[in-house]
């Protein structure tokens, strides 16, 4: 199971390898237009709490940022599925189909942590005040398996990638702005909020930000983001094994 | 080796009122396939033989029936089932993002060889495919026959002791052709299975120790090349008349040739292939 594991982790590795100075480079840009926009631009007029805007805006970036990012990592097994169907080849190896997907996240994983670190040192060279614990690594790496699962789910189930993008567009864009990332859900209405304090996103900008900021945090929401990270894996693995039918 | 049961493959498909329907794409199927054995599978366009050889290779799971590997099913123990099995599939399947070398290290990797192991069989079997020079280059940029060569090079790796071969021998030229048939005809010598499906009949003549025919996903017939020629008669006679083209078989050549001087125009007299029995079984009027 490692071994497989550690298999299409490399085959990911490879990849990746090979466009990291490019993968790295287009990383940047997001972020640094948010910070440049959000943090430095509008943010100086802005005061939240005690801290500066920035302080409060950067861990919501690499919530929103790890998302993107993690998700994005596998929307390309849709075509490998469709269009080329190279997933055949590991249908049929000898390998527990959960290899196949842990490896998969693995390396969404590290695509999002990466580009994390990005932001981070962007955010430091704004002049940001950042407190990162092992705690906030860790949350950012279980928002990863979250969504490089929603990746996983959509490829498996998605029939072209114009679909995949609605979800981009449809799920994930809203998601960006409206979780807790640029501003506190409690300035939203009663009843929308409610909706919105259930999405992961939001428990992971509020953990994220409260050990950022060195105030207290709900670590139930750790628990939620737990929840999240399972369901997604037996949804994933369904939708793996639905491909034999 | 391989035994087969009743195996039945259905898909919902779109009819042309767009309503779902159920295809079923392999009819109650079932066979057996011996150790060290050249299998064919023949049958026109559609017939179900790449399904069948996708359930065999546990790339689709069966909607009903049984499939036996020595006497076990594969339900109970598929990773080492799979561990066994080689597969040329019909439609190339390389990973776009890797180069020709990283597809197959990908491979080995996959079968659990160690790094040397891997490096001197890739090294080995791409050399036979001629294809040596060609590891650092991406899949999409080799030529179609190429693909093909990668796909066979690829499925011989790890050495499988049952392969399974979708139509392996399309697209190449016809050098290459007899050389995979070499090699086939080698590995067989050697105890492996092999389970082939071609278009290519004289293909199928060539190689294989016995022949399964299938139209619609049903079992026609299933006996050696040799067999299924005698049955229909050793000697053929062919013609061209109004009606278009005919042909009629004979036991014996002097049977034919009578039979031919009787006929307005000029005849045709040949030994009986495997073709002749395939479309014999098949319908006359399949595919065209
Ligand atoms: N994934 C699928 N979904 C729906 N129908 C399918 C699917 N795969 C195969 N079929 C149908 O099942 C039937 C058998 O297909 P199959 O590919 O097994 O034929 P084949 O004998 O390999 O043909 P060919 O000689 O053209 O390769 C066809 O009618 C095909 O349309
Ligand atoms: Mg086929």
């Amino acid at each position: 199971m490692l071994q497989d594991i550690c298999t299409v982790f490399w085959r990911d590795w490879v990849v990746l390898k090979r466009r990291l100075p490019k993968f790295i480079l287009s990383r940047m840009v997001a972020p640094m237009l948010y910070l440049v926009a959000f943090g430095w631009g509008l943010g100086r007029n802005i005061q939240v709490g005690s801290g500066s805007y920035l302080d409060f805006l950067v861990p919501g970036i690499m919530a929103l940022n790890s998302m993107n990012i993690s998700y994005n990592s596998l929307t390309p097994l849709c075509t490998e599925r469709i269009y080329h169907r190279s997933i055949g080849e590991y249908i049929i190896a000898p390998m527990h189909f959960n290899a196949f997907i842990i490896g998969k996240i693995l390396a969404a994983v590290l695509r999002g942590l990466i580009s994390s670190a990005i932001i981070m040192i962007l955010a430091l060279a704004f002049g940001a005040n950042l407190n990162i614990t092992p705690l906030f690594v860790g949350i950012l790496i279980l928002n990863c398996i979250i969504f490089a699962e929603v990746g996983f789910f959509a490829a498996m189930k998605m029939d072209s990638y114009e679909e995949l993008s609605q979800v981009n567009t449809y799920v994930l864009l809203p998601m960006s702005f409206l979780c807790g990332t640029f501003f506190s859900t409690r300035t939203l209405p009663e009843v929308f909020r409610w909706f919105i304090d259930v999405l992961p996103l939001t428990h992971t900008s509020y953990l994220l930000r409260g050990i950022s900021t060195q105030s207290p945090v709900a670590l139930e929401s750790v628990a939620v983001l737990a929840v999240y990270a399972i369901i997604g894996f037996i949804l994933g693995n369904k939708a793996f094994r639905d491909q034999l039918k | 080796m391989i035994k087969i049961q009743g195996l039945i493959k259905e898909f919902q498909v779109k009819n042309k009122d767009k309503k779902t329907v159920t295809k079923r794409a392999v009819d109650n199927l079932s066979l057996h396939v011996k150790p060290g054995e050249i299998f064919g599978i023949l049958g026109p366009n559609g017939a179900g033989k790449t399904t069948t050889i996708r359930m065999l290779t546990m790339e689709t799971k069966p909607t009903l029936g049984e499939i036996y590997y020595n006497g076990e099913s594969i339900k109970k123990n598929p990773l080492e089932i799979k561990k066994l099995i080689g597969v040329v599939p019909q439609h190339i399947n390389f990973d776009n993002d890797l180069t020709v070398g990283e597809n197959m290290e990908l491979h080995g990797r996959l079968h659990h060889m160690s790094s040397e192991k891997r490096k001197q069989r890739i090294q080995e079997m791409l050399d036979f495919v001629e294809l040596g020079d060609t590891i650092n280059r991406m899949p999409r940029s080799l030529s179609g026959g190429m693909k093909r060569r990668l796909l066979i090079a690829r499925s011989l790796i790890h050495e499988p002791k049952i392969l399974f071969m979708d139509e392996p021998t399309v697209a190449l030229d016809p050098q290459v052709r007899r050389r995979i048939w070499d090699l086939i005809r080698a590995l067989a010598a050697k105890g492996t299975t092999v389970i082939i499906t071609t278009h290519y009949i004289e293909e199928a003549e060539a190689l294989c120790n016995r022949v399964a025919i299938v139209n619609k996903g049903k079992l026609i017939a299933i006996d050696t090349p040799e067999a299924f020629c005698k049955s229909l008669g050793r000697i053929t006679v062919e013609w061209d008349d109004a009606d278009g083209h005919q042909y009629q078989f004979f036991e014996s050549r002097q049977e034919a040739a009578a039979f031919a001087g009787t006929l307005e125009h000029g005849a045709h007299i040949r030994r009986t292939n495997l073709e002749d029995a395939f479309i014999e079984l098949t319908g006359r009027k399949e595919g065209v």
